[in-house]
This record gives C-alpha cells, structure tokens and sequence, in this order.
C-alpha cells in the first residue's frame, strides 16, 4: 500500500495478502558483502559530468519544444488561435487541446498537461510548439492568441471549502458524505479512519489538549527540472527519452493519451536528478510525443525553473485540527483528527494518507481521524515523499509534545508508554507486525544528543514518524556473462544509489565480489512492468527480486556443474561462489567457480541467466525519531538548527551510507519545510515566489551536520530483512522543529513554515497575551 | 539576429564557435559544444549546478553570456579530472557516498576545487558558506562537507 496516491495513475491493484518472502536469518547472520560501502557503479560518471540526464540528450534533427502556460488561475479557454505561430519559418508543429482526444482512464491527467475548457491554474498548459530554435519557438508562442474568459479563484483550503467558493469542477460531487450532496463543490471526498469510541476515551483523560495547525504547500525541489525528448517514427513506432521515476507507468500513460499500443513505445529512463515523487507522473512528455508526431522529428522539451514551480507536481497545504486526551499517568485515552488537504486543480490530495498515518506511532483504543480532499486553483499537486505524513504527524506529535509537558513527563517516556509495536492495531486498521519504533525512542533517549546541555534562546524537540512503504510490481534479470561477471537489469530508477544496493544483494547471494557486478536500469522494451520508484519500494522489491534471480542462476549454475561431473544435480550445493558436490559426491572433484562454469555455458546448454517477476508484498513499515535543538532569535524570529539526530529502523541496511544518506536528506528536506519553504499566492491567485532565490531551500551553511543512528529491526517479509528507508525520515522533522522552536520560543508553533516573521508575530502576540 | 563570433579557451584547448548575443554560456556548452556536465537547475544563479571557473574564479555560467567568454580561459567540470586521474574533491566524494541523484555533483565538484585552490585549509564553516551557492536537495549536505574536508586534508598531504 502507499503507492502514488494520485488517484487518476493509479490503477487500483489487487492486494496480495501476505508477504512474498521471509526473512532468512540464517543467511543473515553470515552476510559478507551486504552492509559494507562500496562505491557505487555511477559514480565515476556523476563527478566527473559525464551522466546524462534527462536535459543532456539530443537526438539528430531535433526540435525545441516550448510550452505556452496560462497567465490566469482561473478562466474559460473561448478560443485559441495558432495561425500566426505556424505560418512563422522555423515553426514545425503547434498543438493545442485539441490534438489530444478525450481519454476516460486518464481524464484528469490529460486536462493537466493540456487545459481543456478551462485554465485551471497559473502555468496551466494551453498550447505548445516545435521549432527550429528556441528564439523561433519563443517568438511563435507570442503569435498564439488565447481568449480567456477570467473566472473568480481560490488557492487557499479553507476558503475552497466554503460553500460560497469558486467551483473549480462542475463534477466534482463530494464522496464520502451522506446524504449525497446535489451540487458540485470542490471537496473531493471525506475518508474516516480510526477504531474505539473517541467519546468515551476523552471522557477517561485528565488533560485534553486541542488545537489547529496550517501548514503551507512545498515543493520537491530536485534540482533537475522535468526534461524529455519524443521521437516519433513515420511508422508510428515511437522512442521517449526522459527523466522519470517510472518509465514503466510514463509509458502506459503517454501511450493511452496518445492512442497508440504501449509495444510502440519505448521509453528510457535517463539518469534522474532527484525526484521525491515529483517525477512519478507526466507533465510534458506527452505533448513532446504529440509535436513529434504532428513535426514529424525528435522533439526536446526542458522545463525552466518557472515552470517546475507553476506547472509540475507541488505537495498539499493543510490545515488541521487535532484533540487528544491523556492520564496524569501518560496514557493515551483518545485521539482524534480532521485533515484538510488541497492538492491543486484535481482530485488527489494526499488527505487520506495524512489521516492513515497522523496516529500510526500510537497503540490507542480510541482513535478517529478524518480527511478531506480538496481542489483549489493550484498546480496539480504530486506525491512528495511520505505523501500527506509530514502534516498531519506534526499537528499530532506537536499536541503531544504540550500533553507532556502538561503533565510534567519526559515526551520521549510519553511516546514509549503509547508506542505501536507488533500485534498492536493500527490508528488506520491492519495489525502491525513485527516494527522498530520502541527500538527508536529507546536509541533516541541514550544518544548524547538528547541530555546535551542547551544554550540560551535554545529549544530542542523531538517527535516520531512513520510510513508504510510498498512492495509493487516488479520484474528483474539477471545475466551471467561468459567471464564470470553478472549483469543485472531492474526497471526501478536509481534515484539515490540502489545499483550499489542491488550489486550488493546479487553479490551476496551469488558470492563473488561486488566489483564483478553492474546494474543498469534498463527500458521499457526490455523488461515486463515495474511500477515507480515510489513508496521506498526499491531496495526492498527490486532487491527481493534480484535476490531470487540470483537464487534461479544459482539453481542453473548447480545443473551446469552436475552435468560436468556427471552427477545427480541435487548433489550439488552452492557455497560462496562455487559450486561442490554434496553428499555421497561430496569431495569427489574439485569445486567449480561461477567463472569457470560460465565460461564453459556453451557446451552446458547456453546461457546462463535468472529472473524473477511478482507483485511484492510485506514491505514492512519503518518508523523513525528525530531530535532538534533549535536557537531563535528574539530579535528577528530566525530559527538555526544547532543540531539534528536521526534515528530510524532500516531492517537491515544493505549499503548503511545510502541509507544514512536518506535519513539526511529527509531531515534536510523537512527542516527547509518546517522554516523556510512556502508556495506564496497573492491575491490575483499567481505564485508569487516561482524560483530558488524566494523559494528559500536549505544551504550548506543553514545546516549542521546531521546525525544518524541505523535501527535494524528485520523485516519479516524480506529474506535480508530489509525495511524501506526513503521516505520515514521526512515526517518527524516538521514536528521536531516546531516542539524545539516552541520551547526555545516559550509559545507554541502552530503555522508552518515558522520563517523569521511568523516567529516573532507568536512571540510578540505572546508577549501582549501575557501583559 | 546576428551570430558572434568568439574565440576563447575551454580546460586549456582553444575553441571558437558563433552565439546569439542572447546565449548564455552555459547555453553555449551545452547545446553548442556538446559539454553536458554543466547543469541547469535554475538558469537565475541560485543552484550553482553550471558552476565554472572563469579565468579560475567560481562563476555561474548560467548567469555569463557566451559573447563574454572572448579571451577567457574557462574551465568545466569536463577538465577537472586528468584522464582517469579523479582530483581528490571527486574521489572523495565518491568515498563519502556525497551524492545521490548527482546533478549537483559537478557544480559542487568545480565550486569545492575553487575553495581549495584559494584556501587550501578551510573550517566546516568556511566551506559550508563557499557551498552556499550550490543546492543539493538530496544529501543535506553531510556527506559533501566531509568529503571536501577529506580532500583538503589530502591536498594538504595529512
């Protein structure tokens, strides 16, 4: 579970009941290869600039593709006139609206990369085109006249809720709510989750704490923006390079859109600079496709900046409220929760997620929790790592972190007396197995960090998080080359290093050396489907997969031998690389190396290879606990970060400076979330800070070094034990942040992101308070 | 629209090639002369990932027109490596697992070589205030400040 939670790409997919595999602890308990730091096999590219990303292909004859984006947030498209621009010398294709035909799997993506009726949003797509240059594209998009009929907007949640609010979608009849509303509004839906009686829980608590939060919408940030180039063929026969998180579901998309059979294209997947769920949809790749085949040559399409900001996938804003009730003692009697999310112009809002896990670091009886999706005149948001959790997890573990205080308890004492552990129910419905959440507080509470002195003005926080993680399709091969290396192919792209990760694994299995192997990502032709990079599902599921191919040519390997000795094949066991004959066999000839077996495969039978295809399931849930200590300014409200400790269970950490690398870059993320990084709208409904300078991510000197601690609780339904890690470590930082800014600050933090003037307006409205 | 001509030094080979007035230099590496390593991130100079060093001080090539490098000697993450002799910020940085998705790896890579030629023994801080203008989203940077202290350690002869 935890896929993409947008709606529209998501084919609901038949949930597998119980996990793929076990965990081998055996085998665990010997590794030789899996945790070590090897180099990755793409690095040498990366420093030295030779990788290519998504920007750094060329095709020969290929156009620029430009894209013309609506001024307004809102408004009726009457007419588009494209006459001028493809009368201009240079021009080769123009498209609009209607070079795509209505698509009923892929509504709301389609309106997304190209405005139907309406302009949705600013920067919403209503035309493009190809041309020689990009001065000549440039000049033929000012020759399209567009006829807009402006329409009122709304960009804030709460106010898109209001029954007297621009309607974005005549559509749009909100689910999840009886009676059945008769008109259209911009609530999508309302999901409820929890267990218990809420009622009856507050009813047994000594302190009631209830409050309401607003968190503003962020951006991935990676530092690529969305490029691609579309060469369609004069047969139809079509190839799209780009820069995705799913080459694998970029297909099936474009592929629908454009109407064409999904064996017809074949998309690479390029090296990706960062992506954070930002790249797990389609933006311009199939109006790439569409110039192409309208041109009739490769096209390039590269998204400036601005456009990343105005028109790719963002993450929701929210504003939540959320009452939780606790003995004098520090048990939690009740908690309950309403999270209102808006994901932009379409359904999708990750509100379901935010709910799901709001409560997952809890054991409670009682526990309710609410979620709205709603649409606003936004940039159709996208996923963002552990999409929804950050929010929602920080408006409860920020009520936690007053309720301990309250009753005079350590908040780390407080989370370990309510902490979920296997066999506890979850606040969103399964049982938990076996998880590492009570191993993190305890880690957390012996680090040196948590009983450092403080310095004046200094406040530190700490909070807990979790996710759910995924396992998902997948399909993966591996080859055994006649000089005994092994090649391996996945269809998963490498975002922070898993080829490393997935040598690794071959390498334990197979026992030979890392160096011996590579993998690549290969293209959609040349493996079955893999779903996206998405739900930390990588390590675990391409690596589960990559192990049983490497058990399959293990298996092939034993054959090859026995058929060389002349034995039973059952009487040949495969140990750290070689294969030897067991049993009555045993010690009758002398081992075989992968190598040599390999290099004699020829007159064995062939080639020597494993695959392995499944839908992965029981990717185990990792939870995490960060701790903060924050200094505020009083003068100005400027917030540092003094020092910042992550802990979180991995299961087991195949290569530990990727998995540290995750944790850091999570805590980075979510420090630039807690402080700095807004979507700033004014009035007139247009972003107001579309670039890096005003759209303040972290730099290296707003940050310490931040610290990790791995916790290896194995995962049950992995053979290596291996939990996902990339997305847990984004969720508590929001909360940690805000519980150390709050103590730092004496007054608690409701509104993110605490930047300088929001710090001293809580201070200043403090002090008046208190006068 | 009418081209200039340009004639300058890119990593000590003489090149010469027609710009629009209008093209940057980065535009001009990457679309002109096939030198991809220079990144876009931003195109306004707040990533650093086109990072080059012009006439050897740290510049945004992002924010330089092609016509101005007339003269010049630049130099690109394509000749920070001798060969398949990495310099020792590169090596380091892949001892350190200092990258992820890597884009920003090559401006981190010129940007930290230009600190090192100008202070060979930087502070954590120094380097993390020289590294302002290069974003990573991935790292949190960490792993890229102890791998640029490695390397000046290393160039230091510790």
């Amino acid at each position: 579970m935890a896929r993409n939670p947008d709606a529209d790409n998501a084919p609901v997919k038949k949930e597998i009941e119980s996990p793929t595999s076990k965990y081998d602890a055996e085998k665990a308990a010997s590794f030789k290869v899996v945790g070590s730091r090897p180099a990755r096999p793409d690095g040498m590219d990366k420093v030295t600039g030779k990788a290519r990303f998504g920007a750094d292909m060329v095709m020969p004859g290929q156009l620029v593709g430009l894209i013309l984006r609506s001024p307004h947030p809102h408004a009726v498209i009457k007419s588009i006139d494209s006459s001028e621009a493809e009368a201009l010398s240079g021009v080769k294709a123009v498209i609009t609206r209607d070079d795509f035909t209505p698509n009923d799997d892929h509504a709301d993506v389609l309106y997304n990369i190209m405005a139907r009726e309406k302009a949705l949003y600013e920067g919403h797509a209503v035309a493009a085109v190809a041309a020689t240059s990009r001065a000549v594209a440039r000049k033929a998009l000012k020759l399209i006249k567009v006829d807009y009929d402006i329409l009122p907007h709304v960009t804030d949640v709460d106010e898109a809720m209001s029954p007297d609010a621009p309607v974005l979608h005549d559509n749009i009849i909100t689910r999840g709510v009886s009676p059945t509303p008769t008109k259209p509004s911009n609530v999508v839906a309302r999901s409820e989750f929890g267990h218990g009686d809420i009622e009856a829980g507050f009813a047994q608590a000594d302190e009631i704490i209830e409050r309401s939060f607003k968190t503003a919408a962020t951006h991935q940030g990676y530092i690529e923006p969305h490029a691609c180039v579309a060469n369609v063929g004069t047969d139809g026969m079509s190839e799209l390079w780009c820069c995705t998180q799913g080459h694998f579901h970029v297909r099936q998309v474009c592929a629908s859109l454009l109407g064409i059979d999904v064996s017809r294209l074949r998309v690479t997947a390029s090296e990706i600079g960062g992506g954070f769920g930002g790249k797990t949809t389609v933006f311009i790749e199939p109006v790439a496709l569409a110039l192409s085949r309208k041109a009739g040559r490769p096209v390039k399409i590269a998204m400036t900046r601005d456009e990343v900001f105005k028109a790719s996938g963002p993450t929701a804003s929210s504003s939540m409220d959320v009452k939780i009730g606790v003995t004098k003692d520090g048990r939690i009697t009740a908690g309950y929760g309403v999270f209102r999310y808006q994901g932009g112009a379409f359904a999708g809002a990750p509100a379901d997620f935010g709910a799901m896990s709001a409560f997952a670091c809890y054991a409670l009886d009682n526990v309710k929790t609410e979620a709205y999706d709603v649409v606003t005149n936004r940039p159709k948001g996208a996923a963002y790592r552990a999409p929804g959790a950050p929010m929602s997890v920080y408006a409860v573990e920020s009520v936690v972190d007053e309720l301990a205080a309250r009753i005079g308890m350590d908040p780390i004492d407080l989370r370990l007396k309510n902490a979920a552990k296997e066999g506890s129910k979850s606040s969103y419905g399964p049982k938990f197995g076996s998880c590492g959440l009570v191993e993190t507080l305890e880690a957390a509470k012996a680090h040196p960090h948590y009983s450092a002195p403080l310095g004046p003005n200094q406040g530190r926080g700490v909070a807990s998080g979790f996710w759910f993680n995924f396992g998902g399709e997948t399909c993966s091969n591996l080859n055994i080359n006649a000089d005994g290396t092994v090649t391996i192919a996945v269809g998963t792209p490498d975002i922070g290093g898993s080829r490393a990760s997935m040598c690794i694994m071959a390498a334990e299995e197979l026992g030979i050396s890392y160096d011996k192997v590579r993998a690549i990502v290969a293209d959609t032709s040349a493996l079955g489907y893999n779903d996206t990079t998405e739900g930390s599902r990588v390590t675990f599921s391409s690596g589960m997969a990559v192990i049983k191919a490497s058990q399959q040519a293990v298996t092939e390997m034993c054959k090859r031998a026995a058929m060389m000795w002349d034995i039973p094949a059952e009487a040949v066991t495969w140990e750290d690389g070689y294969a030897k004959p067991s049993g009555p066999n045993a010690g009758d000839f002398e081992p075989l190396s992968l190598a040599e077996i390999a290099a004699t495969a020829g007159k064995t039978g062939g080639p020597i290879a494993g695959h392995h295809e499944y839908n992965a399931d029981g990717a185990g849930v990792s939870f995490g606990t960060h701790i903060v200590d924050t200094e505020v300014d009083p003068e100005t409200g400027k917030v540092d970060i003094i020092r910042y400790t992550v802990v979180q269970d991995a299961g087991k950490a195949i290569h530990p400076d990727y998995v540290e690398g995750q944790f850091q870059g999570g805590a980075a993320q979510g420090i630039g979330w807690a402080l700095n990084e807004e979507y700033i709208y004014g009035d007139d409904g247009k972003l107001q800070n579309a670039g890096f300078l005003d759209y303040r991510m972290p730099v290296a000197s707003d940050l310490p070094m931040i610290d990790t601690v791995i916790v290896e609780v194995p995962n049950p339904g992995h053979p290596y034990g291996v939990r996902g890690v990339g997305e847990t470590g984004i969720v508590p930082p929001l909360a940690a942040i805000a519980n150390g800014v709050s103590a730092a600050a004496g007054v608690r933090m409701t509104e993110l992101p605490m930047s300088p003037p929001r710090v001293l307006k809580a201070i200043d409205d403090a002090k008046v308070a208190a006068e | 629209m009418s081209g200039i001509h340009v004639s300058t030094k890119i990593n000590g080979d003489a090149v010469e090639y027609v710009c629009d007035v209008e093209e940057t230099l980065l535009d001009v590496l990457r679309d002109k002369l096939g030198m991809t390593g220079s990144k876009e991130g931003c195109a306004s100079g707040d990533c650093g990932a086109c990072s080059v060093t012009v006439d050897g001080r740290l510049t945004c090539s992002c924010l330089m027109l092609g016509a101005e490098a007339q003269g010049r000697e630049i130099g690109t993450i394509e000749g920070v490596a001798k060969g398949t002799e990495l310099h020792p910020v590169q090596q380091k940085i892949l001892d350190n697992a200092a990258l992820q998705c890597g884009v920003c790896t090559p401006g981190f890579v010129v940007a930290a070589k230009a600190l090192l030629e100008k202070n060979p023994d930087p502070t954590e801080t120094e380097i993390r205030y020289w590294l302002a203008g290069n974003l990573c989203r991935c790292t949190g940077y960490d792993k890229i400040i102890r791998a640029v202290m490695d390397a000046a350690a290393e160039m230091r002869g510790n």
